[in-house]
């Protein structure tokens, strides 16, 4: 239905994480199984997160752990499905192992005031 | 009213840009022959009342002026509707009432007084619709017009883009009401299909609705968020995004940032217009008559 239909979930993701759906290698979710990955702090605060630029290796698990500051910001990265509310005050990791090379941004999408358009990022995954 | 009689008469008041009838608008492309608008409405959309910046250094007035423009269309429409973000987003619950009132006082100078008001996430995703409901009453609505059924769905209340479940379910008593051939306008803010994910120009539980919407064969959603035009089909439904009345925006998902065309002092008010839509129970075929503000 969609004139522009997302790329399907190239992405494997685990933690608090679970996408609706395109399941397609989305596979082999289990937190059990998981190593434990390297961890990227990032603060999600009206109207930037810090950093905004997160590099990523090729296959490697990564755990994104957000602060969400002020609001309870959104991170979307729609090239690769994923999506999940970051609820003010509280830590939300977000485990992820891209496995698709290239450069995907990300955004809020949860409106968070005059400046809520500027705020994004993009995540970059190199070979 | 005979159609050509009707875009005549609208060419002459306000400076018709362009006339199509597009896919999606039942029959006039099947039969090849126009439809008889047994009338018309006006859809205005994203004025961001309050926006201060380099984007529009005019913005007090552009309001002003669509009003004037609407004013003069030789023709007055049936009514008019305002898609959404009728205002500029403040985190202030005062300035944001001072806004939508003094928004409300400019579009009071419209010669029509049947006018619909919609919200967009700048009005009513901060508190969840609260001030835009004192000003205007109900952020989701369904009215009857000559025949045709018109459905305003609120995707922004929630600051997640979402209709939501009950909204939905909402939405489908009212559509089991009818016949699967009537014909059906939908007024909405965002894009109910993934137009540019990246951009946010989507909502999130958008394709819900669509499958709703999809058993009824006469079906044509108008939008705004976007800040121009654009067409598109899902199956059989057409959906058409209007400019907008502060600035206009990227071509979906055409750079990194979603930013403001600049403001270009040759050509002010560039981008910026409203649309005529005329419409025929009888047929379901929708005509599209747009405005630009800087021929006005
Ligand atoms: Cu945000």
């Amino acid at each position: 239905m969609s004139a522009l239909p997302r790329r399907r979930a190239l992405i494997r993701l685990g933690g608090i994480l679970a996408t609706a759906g395109t399941a397609v290698l989305m596979a082999r979710y289990s937190q059990a199984e998981d190593p434990i990955g390297r961890v990227i702090e990032i603060e999600a605060r009206r109207f930037r997160y810090s950093p905004n630029e997160i590099i990523v290796k090729q296959g490697e698990v990564v755990i994104l752990t957000f602060r969400a500051v002020d609001f309870t910001h959104g991170f979307s990265v729609p090239d690769l499905n994923v999506r999940v509310d970051l609820i003010a005050g509280q830590i939300t990791p977000v485990r992820l192992q891209p496995i698709t090379v290239g450069r995907f941004p990300f955004l809020c999408d949860n409106f968070c005031g005059d400046g809520h358009e500027e705020m994004h990022g993009t995540l970059t995954v190199e070979a | 009213m005979d159609r050509r009689n009707f875009l005549n008469l609208a060419a002459l008041g306000g400076g018709a840009v362009f006339v199509s009838s597009l896919p999606g608008c039942a029959n006039l492309g099947a039969t090849g022959k126009a439809a008889n608008a047994d009338f018309y409405f006006v859809q205005l959309s994203d004025v961001h009342w309050g926006y201060q910046g380099p984007a529009n250094p005019d913005a007090s007035v552009t309001l002003g002026k669509a009003v004037v423009a609407v004013n003069a269309l030789a023709v007055q429409p049936d009514f008019v509707v305002f898609t959404g973000d009728l205002t500029h987003t403040t985190d202030d619950p005062i300035e944001r009432r001072r806004r939508l009132r003094e928004f409300r006082q400019i579009v009071a100078d419209l010669k029509v007084k049947d006018v619909r008001f919609m919200p967009g996430e700048h009005d009513a995703s901060l508190d969840r619709g609260a001030a835009f409901m004192e000003f205007f009453g109900a952020t989701h609505y369904t009215f009857d017009h000559k025949g045709v059924h018109f459905i305003a769905l609120d995707n922004v209340s929630d600051p997640g883009a979402k209709i939501g479940d009950e909204q939905l379910a909402w939405l489908e008593a009212d559509l089991a009401k009818l016949d699967k051939a009537a014909p059906i306008v939908i007024l909405t803010h965002r894009p109910l299909f993934d137009l540019a994910p990246k951009w946010d120009w989507a909502t999130r539980d958008g394709a819900k609705a669509m499958q709703i919407l999809m058993p009824y064969q006469n079906v044509t959603v108008f939008y705004g968020h976007i800040h121009q035009e654009n067409h598109q089909m899902t199956g059989h439904i057409a959906h058409h995004s209007a400019k907008s009345l502060i600035f206009p925006l990227p071509a979906p998902g055409s750079q990194e940032k979603r930013t403001p065309l600049p403001w270009d002092p040759a050509t002010p008010y560039k981008g910026l217009g409203f649309r005529e839509v005329a419409t025929s129970p009888q047929t379901a075929a929708c005509t599209l008559n747009e405005f630009g503000l800087e021929r006005s």
